[in-house]
């Protein structure tokens, strides 16, 4: 937070997929190197927020803007890591060509790399601790691998705004330790701005500087004592909703239930096909 | 040395070196044409491999077949209606592909489809009926002169546009949702690619027929991403593959009497599984310091 430049800023802004009114009249500022938690259950319009300040979906109703700008697509100031992640598991394609390919590849012509270009990917595997990655086909990876791959392109070409969607999913508890660690000293050493989006808060409780709580079509933005409260989140959820502290956790219950634990176990349902190295037994 | 063609094969048979082969123009029409296919095939290949879309590229040439026989029934020469109706197909793949849920299903619907146009052009026109064979299995011997011009343009205008949409190509066919994000139209790419398979399904069919195409523009590509993992040195030696199955196959033919399709198909499937079963670039888990 050495920059109190703005990065993101929503002047009652209003969402729609379809129909469907996903955010509701919401405002809040994001100032530039901010690591910012976007938590919510499921639906609550996380992937439709990031997709709108990607540019991929304009607001029906309000101001929105990304470093004083209307937001638009092939913004290079951000990098996505989007939460649908076709990576084909027979690719026998080097973790380097993978990362190259993402670097400038929205220019035609043949996918050539100057020197620059070749520095920029070496800065970028070594930045997530890549390195031994680079020569080694995705068809060999496991998930955890090609997860830092991923983080990796998400990082190329110095972006000021790094927008992350659900990057802990299909994931093992080390391998979520770790992407955190990579993303957060990424974050400290350039003073990108994150937007970081996860179904567990307790595991970002040390490293995010705010969280952003969406639900019901609102979103809350402050410190993790301001918003995780019963009052804030039973609004956000529609529900009843406790808040318990234990041992430096915090749990968010609705009738007695984890709200977190039940959704990221239904979200494991989908992705395990995705995952090669489970540290968890499945738990249907 | 024109006139006995037919024959020819024969007479030559069990005589000394390699160089006879070259004595007789259908044999060096025969390697010029096939080498100008092999390659375009190998390099457009590379990326139906790597996008998964082999099924996609073998639903083209089907379709072409249903122009090359329609085209012969208004007395156009086959290859513009395989060419036609193909590329008509890959563009209309390409603009629906968003919209078709289940992608194979309905590739197969038309495919069968294309096939049936196909033999119902046959049955209306029967002196076409002996060049059925030729469209479904090649007949590379008899390619002349004109034929090879034709082909080496038409793989100029495919290898060129490859190259145009490439870097955007791999990025989408990676990662489509980043990059979409980050400015690639993803539809139009898609779709332009699979008018440069259709080109090469086209020129593929002069020489393998529209029934062997995969033999040039899966097994080589297939064969070389299990050797190697780089995206450069891929492209080069699927390229390469074809290039050899082509031109061995073409001299095995030459020797042995056996068509030359069934010699190339039989080298793309031999390659393939000798690749596949050889260890892969690098042993699964460990950590090598490789040197750039």
């Amino acid at each position: 937070m050495t920059d109190k430049a703005t990065a993101i800023e929503l002047d009652r802004v209003t969402l729609r997929l379809g129909a469907r009114t996903v955010l509701n009249d919401v405002s809040f500022t994001i100032r530039a190197g901010e690591f910012i938690g976007v938590l919510g259950p499921n639906g609550a319009g996380k992937t439709t927020l990031m997709r709108a300040i990607l540019g991929l979906m304009p607001p029906s109703a309000g101001r929105l803007r990304v470093f004083g700008h209307e937001p638009h697509r092939a913004d290079h100031q951000i990098g996505y890591l989007p939460q649908v992640r076709t990576v084909l598991p027979d690719l026998r394609l080097r973790g380097r060509d993978f990362i190259a390919a993402s670097l400038h590849g929205e220019r035609w012509g043949l996918p050539l790399h100057s020197r620059a270009d070749r520095i920029t990917i070496n800065e970028t595997l070594a930045l997530v601790g890549a390195e031994e990655l680079a020569e080694r086909p995705l068809s060999d990876m496991s998930g955890g691998e090609r997860q830092r791959l991923l983080l990796a392109q998400a990082l190329i070409g110095r972006p000021r705004l790094l927008v992350l969607d659900e990057p802990l999913i299909s994931l093992d508890a080390r391998h979520q330790e770790i992407a955190i660690d990579v993303v957060r000293q990424a974050c400290r050493e350039r003073g990108i701005t994150v937007l970081f989006s996860a179904h567990e808060l307790n595991q970002l409780i040390g490293t995010l500087d705010r969280v952003l709580y969406l639900g019901n079509t609102q979103a809350v933005l402050g410190t993790v004592d301001e918003v995780i409260t019963a009052p804030v989140l039973s609004a956000l959820y529609g529900t009843e909703i406790r808040v318990v502290r234990a041992e430096g956790h915090i749990f968010v219950m609705a009738r007695g239930r984890d709200v977190e634990h039940v959704e990221h176990q239904h979200e494991h349902g989908h992705e395990h096909g995705h995952a090669h190295d489970h540290g968890h037994g499945h738990h249907h | 040395m024109n006139t006995a063609m037919n024959t020819a094969m024969h007479t030559i048979m069990g005589m000394g070196t390699i160089t006879d082969m070259f004595q007789y123009d259908f044999m060096n029409n025969a390697f010029a044409a096939a080498g100008i296919v092999a390659v375009v095939s190998g390099a457009v290949g590379y990326f139906l491999v790597m996008r998964a879309q082999a099924f996609a590229g073998h639903a083209l040439s089907h379709i072409g077949f249903a122009g090359a026989t329609g085209a012969g029934l208004i007395g156009i020469a086959p290859l513009w209606g395989l060419i036609g109706f193909s590329l008509a197909a890959g563009l209309a793949m390409g603009l629906m592909s968003e919209r078709i849920s289940n992608r194979d299903v309905a590739i197969g619907v038309v495919l069968a489809l294309a096939l049936g146009f196909g033999l119902l052009f046959l049955h209306y026109y029967t002196a076409f009926a002996s060049q059925a064979t030729a469209l479904l299995f090649g007949n590379v011997l008899a390619v002349d002169r004109g034929t090879i011009a034709l082909l080496a343009g038409l793989g100029a205008i495919t290898l060129a546009a490859l190259a145009a949409i490439m870097r955007p190509l791999i990025f989408a066919s990676l990662q489509p949702e980043l990059a979409e994000a980050k400015g690639v139209p993803l539809r139009f790419v898609g779709t332009a690619f699979l008018a440069v398979v259709a080109l090469a399904v086209s020129e593929c069919a002069q020489v393998v027929g529209v029934l062997l195409v995969f033999a040039l523009m899966v097994g080589p590509p297939a064969a070389a991403q299990r050797l190697t993992s780089g995206l450069w040195s891929g492209l080069a030696l699927s390229a390469l593959f074809a290039l050899a199955a082509a031109w061995l196959g073409l001299t095995i033919a030459f020797y042995s009497d056996w068509p030359v399709s069934f010699c190339i198909a039989l080298l793309s499937a031999f390659g393939y599984f000798a690749c596949l079963a050889m260890p892969g670039p690098r042993p699964r888990g460990e950590v090598e310091f490789v040197p750039d």
